[in-house]
C-alpha cells in the first residue's frame, strides 16, 4: 500500500482511500483530498517535512505523519 | 428594523478587504489563513439598517476546529438574514465546497466571486449564470481590491436580506444517501427547527456529535437513524462523513468543468517562481534568517535607533524638557507642580514615546510579511523544527506577530486546531520580546554594554530558548501530552500588499501604542512620581528630598528581598519590574523618574552614575532576563485569560511564566557570580538545584506517550 507519506517530489498521484477516523481525517477531506482526487507533489520543506502539493488548483501543505492516512496510487 | 448579513468564506479570499470596502472600516488584511480571529461588525455603506458581520475564515462547517464551530454556531443559532459568501475566483473548487454547506442552512445566500482583477488578468472565464442556476443563489463577480462590482453586490445583498428570498440548495447527493436522508427527515419530523431541516438531517447523517447533543434525541430514535446510516455505509463501503464530503466535491468539480474556463493551466505563475527560491531546499533557511535579521537590524539598530535618538535626545532632551522647565519658571508655578510635569509626566511618558519611531519601522516590516504571503511559508519551513519541541509551525505566526505586540500574537493562536498546542503557544508566545520590551533591552544594552550589537539579538535568543525549553518540559507533563496537532495548511499565492493596507496596520498598532502612553502610562507615571516624591521625611508626611524616604521606597523595600537572589535586590528595580506589569515600556519611564532624570534616553549616559551603583553588569542582564520572560503586561494577560477561557489555565500560565523567569534569572546571576568571584554560596547551591530540576524535566522520558486527547472547546470566548 502506497501512502502520501512515501510520495515522491514531482510525481502525480490519485487518492485511493483515506484511513482513520475523526477530526484529522475530516480536516484532510475538507481541504479537498477525497477519493479519486488527483494531486501533484511540489516539494518537501528544507528540513524534510512537511510536503507541499497542488490539489484542486491550490497549494496545500501536509505533515508526513498526517499524510500517512492517505492511500494513493501513481498516475 | 435591523438586518444582519454574515460574511462567510474560506480563509484568505479577501473577506476582510470586502468587509472594509462594504463598511468603510479599517481592518488590517493579512495574507495568511486565519486573519480574522474574532467576529467583527459594521454597517453597510448607504444602508444604515444593515449590519455586516465578518466571520472567521473557514473551509467547512465541521465540528472540529474552533473557528468553524464559532461560525456555524453563529449561523445556526443567530440566523442572520442573509449570508454573503465570498468565493476566491482563482480557487473555485475548494471555495464552492463550503458554499454547498452554506446553502443547506436555510438562510438566503448571495455569492460574490472575488478577485475579478486577477482572474481577468490570467484570462480565466467564469460563467456566473451557470454557477448561479446550479447552486441556486445569485452570483456576482467582484474585485474587493479595486471596488469593481461592489455597487451591484451591495444592492443585491440588501434586497436579499430584506425580502428574505430563500435560496434552495440545488445540489443533491447520490440515491442511497438521499434515501437515508429522507428517512431521517421523516423520523425526526417536528423535532428539527423549521427552515433548517436539511442542514440538521445531513448533520445527523454525518453523526455530528455537536448536533446530536444539541437536539437531545431519544436513544431509540438515534438507533433508528443509525441503522439507516449503516445501511448506506455498507452499500457504498465508506463512512457517512466521507460519503458526504466526497459527493460534495464530486458535485463541485463537475460544476466547475461546466462553468469555469482556465487559461494557462500549466504555466508557472509568479508565485510559483518566488516559491521556487524562498522554499528551496537549500536556500529557504538562509533566506529566512537573513529576512529576520534585516527586520530587527533595521528596526532596532539602524533607522529605528537614529529616529529614536533624535526624539529622545533632540526633541525631548533639548527642546521639550528645557522648554517646559523654562515655561514653568516664567509662569512662576510651584516647585511641586513643575516637578510633576517635568520629572513625572514628561520624563515618564516621553521615555516611552521616544520608542515610537523604532516601533513604526518594525510594524512596517511585520505588516509587509503578513500581507505578502510569506508568513505561511515560514510555518511551512519551520514546522519540522517546531514539532521537535511539541509545537506546530503555525505557532511561529503568533510568535512573530507577538514580536510586535503580544495581544494580537496570543489571539493569532486561534488558528491552531488542537487545544493542548494552542494552550502551549499562548503560554510561550510572550517569551518573544514584544516591541514594548525593546526600550528595556535598549536601556540595558546602552547603559551596561555600550550599545554592543549583540545585546538586542541575545534578548531574542533568550526568548527563543525559553520557548524551546518550555515546549519540551511542558510537552512531557500530563496536561500537554498526546500527539501534536496536525499540520494541514494552505499556502496562499503571494501578492504585493497595497500601501493603504500596510499603512492601516502600522497606524492601528502605533496608535494603540501611543494611546497607551497617553492613558495607562500617563496615569502610572503620575502615580509613580507621586509615590516617589512624597513620604515621611523629617517634618512628617510631605515632599521628600531623599528618594529613600519616599512611600515608593517603603513599598519597594518590602518586596525587594524577593529579587535579591537575582542580583537586583534594590527597591528601585523591584518597583520598576512591578510597574512593568502595567505596560512593559513603563519600566523605562519608572527608571526615568526614580533616577531623577528629565529624560531617560536609551543611550543611558545620564544613568551611568546612579545606575551603576545599583546594578552590576551581571545583575543588569539578570534584570533584563527576568523582565523579558516574566508575566506580560496587563493587556496581554487579559488576552491570555480570554483565549484560555479558564481562570485555572490563566493563573497556571502566568504562574509558569513568572516562575520560569525567576529560575532562569537566578541561574544566570548565580552562576556568573560564581565564575567571576569563585564564591560558592547559598544562592549558588539553589541555582544548582534549579538547574538540576530543569535538566531532569528536559531529559526525562515522556511519561504520557499515547494518550492523545482531542479536546475541543465548544464555547469559544468572545
Amino acid at each position: 500500500m502506497l501512502t502520501l507519506k512515501e510520495a515522491q517530489t514531482g510525481h502525480d498521484y490519485e487518492v485511493v482511500k483515506l484511513h482513520g477516523t475523526g477530526a484529522m481525517k475530516r480536516h484532510i477531506m475538507d481541504m479537498g483530498l477525497t477519493k479519486g482526487t488527483k494531486l501533484h507533489i511540489r516539494r518537501v520543506a528544507p528540513l524534510g517535512d512537511p510536503v507541499e502539493m497542488t490539489v484542486r488548483g491550490y497549494e496545500l501543505s501536509l505533515r508526513k505523519a498526517d499524510a500517512e492516512i492517505v492511500e494513493i496510487k501513481e498516475c | 428594523m435591523q438586518y444582519k448579513i454574515a460574511l462567510a468564506g474560506n480563509p484568505n479570499t479577501g473577506k476582510t478587504t470586502l468587509f472594509n470596502a462594504l463598511t468603510g472600516s479599517n481592518q488590517f488584511v493579512g495574507n495568511w489563513p486565519g486573519v480574522t480571529v474574532e467576529k467583527k461588525e459594521g454597517t453597510l455603506i448607504g444602508h444604515p439598517d444593515i449590519l455586516i458581520q465578518d466571520l472567521p475564515g473557514i473551509y467547512s462547517l465541521s465540528p472540529y476546529t474552533l473557528e468553524e464551530v464559532v461560525s456555524r454556531t453563529y449561523l445556526v443559532k443567530e440566523r442572520p438574514d442573509a449570508i454573503l459568501n465570498i468565493v476566491d475566483g482563482t480557487n473555485l473548487e475548494r471555495n464552492l465546497y463550503l458554499t454547498t454547506q452554506l446553502m443547506e442552512l436555510g438562510i438566503p445566500v448571495i455569492m460574490a466571486v472575488n478577485m475579478l482583477d486577477v482572474t481577468r488578468k490570467n484570462g480565466d472565464i467564469i460563467h456566473t449564470d451557470i454557477l448561479s442556476s446550479a447552486m441556486g443563489c445569485p452570483v456576482l463577480e467582484i474585485s474587493a481590491r479595486t471596488g469593481e462590482g461592489l455597487k451591484e453586490l451591495v444592492e443585491t445583498a440588501a434586497k436579499t436580506a430584506k425580502h428574505q428570498t430563500l435560496s434552495e440548495p440545488r445540489h443533491t447527493f447520490s440515491g442511497p444517501v438521499e434515501h437515508a436522508l429522507a428517512h431521517i427527515e421523516e423520523a425526526t419530523q417536528g423535532l428539527l427547527p423549521e427552515h433548517q431541516t436539511r442542514w440538521y438531517v445531513i448533520k445527523l447523517f454525518e453523526r455530528d456529535s455537536n448536533v446530536q447533543d444539541s437536539l437531545k434525541l431519544s436513544p431509540g430514535l438515534l438507533d433508528h437513524i443509525n441503522s439507516n446510516i449503516e445501511a448506506v455505509e455498507n452499500e457504498l463501503d465508506d463512512d457517512a462523513e466521507s460519503i458526504i464530503t466526497n459527493e460534495r466535491y464530486q458535485f463541485v468539480s463537475q460544476l466547475i468543468s461546466k462553468c469555469a474556463v482556465k487559461k494557462n493551466r500549466h504555466q508557472l505563475t509568479t508565485s510559483d517562481k518566488i516559491d521556487r527560491i524562498v522554499t528551496n531546499r537549500f536556500l529557504a533557511l538562509p533566506i529566512f534568517a537573513v529576512i529576520m535579521f534585516l527586520v530587527y537590524y533595521v528596526s532596532v539598530t539602524t533607522i529605528g535607533t537614529d529616529a529614536t535618538d533624535w526624539v529622545n535626545d533632540t526633541l525631548f532632551g533639548e527642546i521639550i524638557v528645557p522648554g517646559a522647565g523654562e515655561l514653568m519658571d516664567s509662569w512662576g508655578v510651584a516647585d511641586w507642580l513643575k516637578g510633576l510635569v517635568v520629572d513625572g509626566i514628561i520624563s515618564g511618558v516621553g521615555a516611552v514615546l521616544g520608542f515610537v519611531p523604532q516601533m513604526v519601522v518594525l510594524f512596517i516590516f511585520l505588516a509587509f510579511l503578513e500581507a505578502c504571503g510569506y508568513m505561511a511559508r515560514i510555518a511551512f519551513i519551520l514546522d519540522r523544527a517546531f514539532r521537535k519541541f511539541g509545537l506546530s509551525g503555525k505557532s511561529f505566526i503568533p510568535m512573530l506577530i507577538g514580536s510586535g505586540c503580544g495581544v494580537p500574537g496570543i489571539m493569532a493562536s486561534r488558528t491552531i486546531e488542537n487545544q493542548p498546542d494552542r494552550r502551549m503557544t499562548i503560554m510561550t508566545t510572550t517569551f518573544i520580546p514584544c516591541s514594548a520590551k525593546m526600550p528595556i533591552i535598549a536601556l540595558i544594552a546602552g547603559a551596561y554594554f555600550h550599545g554592543e550589537w549583540w545585546v538586542a539579538p541575545s534578548a531574542y535568543f533568550v526568548g527563543i530558548g525559553a520557548i524551546i525549553v518550555s515546549g519540551i518540559i511542558l510537552k512531557k507533563t500530563k496536561m500537554f501530552a498526546g500527539d501534536p496537532a496536525p499540520f494541514i495548511m494552505e499556502l496562499p499565492a503571494y501578492h504585493m500588499p497595497t500601501i493603504g493596507n500596510i499603512a492601516r496596520s502600522v497606524w492601528e498598532r502605533s496608535s494603540s501604542f501611543i494611546k497607551k502612553a497617553g492613558t495607562v502610562i500617563l496615569l502610572s507615571t503620575i502615580l509613580v512620581w507621586f509615590l516617589s516624591s512624597f513620604g515621611y521625611g523629617d517634618e512628617g508626611f510631605g515632599m521628600v528630598e531623599d528618594l529613600n524616604d519616599s512611600v515608593l521606597s517603603a513599598i519597594g523595600q518590602k518586596i525587594a528581598w524577593i529579587f535579591a537572589p537575582l542580583g537586583w535586590g534594590d527597591w528601585k528595580a523591584a518597583v520598576a519590574a512591578f510597574t512593568g506589569l502595567i505596560a512593559k515600556e513603563n519600566l523605562v519611564g519608572t527608571f526615568g523618574i526614580l533616577y531623577g532624570l528629565a529624560e531617560a534616553s536609551e543611550e543611558g549616559e545620564e544613568f551611568w552614575g546612579t545606575f551603576a551603583q545599583d546594578f552590576s553588569v551581571t545583575s543588569a542582564y539578570s534584570f533584563l532576563v527576568f523582565n523579558l520572560l516574566c508575566a506580560p503586561c496587563v493587556a496581554a494577560m487579559g488576552a491570555i485569560r480570554r483565549e484560555m477561557n479558564s481562570t485555572k489555565w490563566w493563573l497556571g500560565a502566568i504562574g509558569y511564566q513568572c516562575g520560569f523567569a525567576y529560575c532562569i534569572a537566578l541561574c544566570f546571576y548565580q552562576f556568573s557570580e560564581f565564575i567571576s568571584n569563585g564564591v560558592f554560596g547559598v544562592g549558588t547551591a539553589a541555582a544548582c538545584v534549579v538547574t538540576a530540576l530543569i535538566l531532569y524535566l528536559l531529559f526525562r522520558p515522556a511519561p504520557h506517550n499515547d494518550t492523545a486527547v482531542v479536546e475541543l472547546n465548544p464555547s469559544p470566548s468572545k
